[in-house]
């Protein structure tokens, strides 16, 4: 039931609260959700801590959803042609972490 | 008989004599007679107004009750989701600070003039083990624990809380225990309840244990859809008389 939660560091921009901020981590976790209505969900917090704990984008999403939604991801990059997104040198590398 | 009670934000020392937030509910002063305290640990959410309305629920009962803010340190001031997100990623909340923020509501509530010295703690979820560790950590007149998962089994590698198995220190449970389960709870499991209660009875603790039928976790989360009416009113009434014979002078 309770999959590692995993932290990986970001870069791009969420808005959240009315408001757009640069985000720098993540956290995936399957636990509770706070306003979906399901028992478990698949929950993703993207961050930015130095601008405070206020500084989140939340989503809870049930399974096919979260699916979907990262084969989305995955499918658009894959047809995204070369050279279109830029990957500057020190861009965070993502890593499972618990 | 007055009924009035009083609720409020206070501040009290934490764990290592931190400033730490908590949400004080208290009968007034009156002709009630005085009562012990019932310490109440929120559960992973975090410190959210379900959780307020709970401590509000034993000031009204009689009791003056502290909800503290575990969240305090990693977000101070923030909205109890975030306060939770940001903990979660910070690990959680270290046992020994849990049993330090315990300990310091524990002291707060004993100075009030509507207590009569006696305090319990109850938990849930997450909470709930953290009222049995704070039970094995200090010496209460009583402790209840709803649901809580990983009190006997270790939690998966990776699990969302830094926790580890309570089994070494349930030797040291200073006070009755009343455990509240849902029959179809996977964390705890029936069976880990089931271990839990021999393994305490062994040792000659004083335990009343329910299961629920028709119940999994959370049920008393009015909240959630895990919500089941008749587990959550029987087990109210079932804290309600524990703590009547525990904490009333």
């Amino acid at each position: 039931m309770h999959p590692p939660t995993r932290l990986l560091p970001l870069r791009g921009s969420a808005k959240g609260g009315g408001s757009w901020f640069a985000v720098t981590d993540a956290s995936v976790y399957v636990d509770h959700p706070v306003h979906a209505p399901d028992l478990h969900t698949v929950n993703v917090d993207l961050r930015n801590p130095a601008l405070g704990p206020s500084a989140r984008l939340a989503l809870e999403l049930d399974a096919a959803s979260a699916r979907a939604l990262a084969e989305a991801i995955v499918a658009t990059l894959a047809t995204t042609p070369p050279g279109v997104l830029d990957e500057p040198a020190g861009h965070p590398t993502p890593t499972a972490g618990s | 008989m007055t009924d009035a009670i009083r609720a409020e934000t206070v501040r009290i020392a934490g764990h290592g004599a931190d400033d730490i937030e908590a949400y004080l509910a208290r009968p007034v002063a009156g002709d009630r007679p005085a009562a012990g305290g019932v310490v109440v640990i929120h559960h992973m959410p975090g410190y959210d107004e379900s959780t307020k309305e709970i401590t509000r629920r034993f000031a009204a009962h009689g009791y003056p009750a502290m909800c503290p803010n575990l969240y305090t340190r990693e977000a101070p001031g923030a909205n109890p989701d975030d306060a939770a997100a940001t903990a979660r990623a910070a690990g959680g909340v270290p046992d020994e600070r849990l049993v330090g923020d315990v300990a310091g509501a524990v002291a707060a509530l004993g100075e009030l003039e509507v207590s009569n010295g006696k305090v319990a703690t109850i938990g849930y979820c997450s909470g709930g083990r953290q009222s049995v560790l704070a039970a094995c950590s200090l010496p209460l007149d009583a402790a209840v624990d709803c649901y809580g998962a990983f009190v006997l089994a270790d939690p998966p590698e990776g699990a969302p809380v830094s926790v580890t198995s309570l089994r070494g220190k349930l030797g040291d449970l200073s006070c009755p225990l009343l455990g509240l389960f849902g029959a179809e709870d996977r964390f705890p499991s029936p069976e880990e309840v089931a271990e839990l209660e021999k393994l305490l009875t062994g040792a000659g603790k004083t335990v009343e244990f329910h299961t629920f039928e028709g119940a999994g976790h959370g049920f008393f989360s009015p909240d959630r859809p895990s919500y089941r009416v008749e587990a959550a009113t029987e087990g109210w009434a079932r804290i309600r008389d524990f703590f009547g014979r525990h904490l009333q002078s």
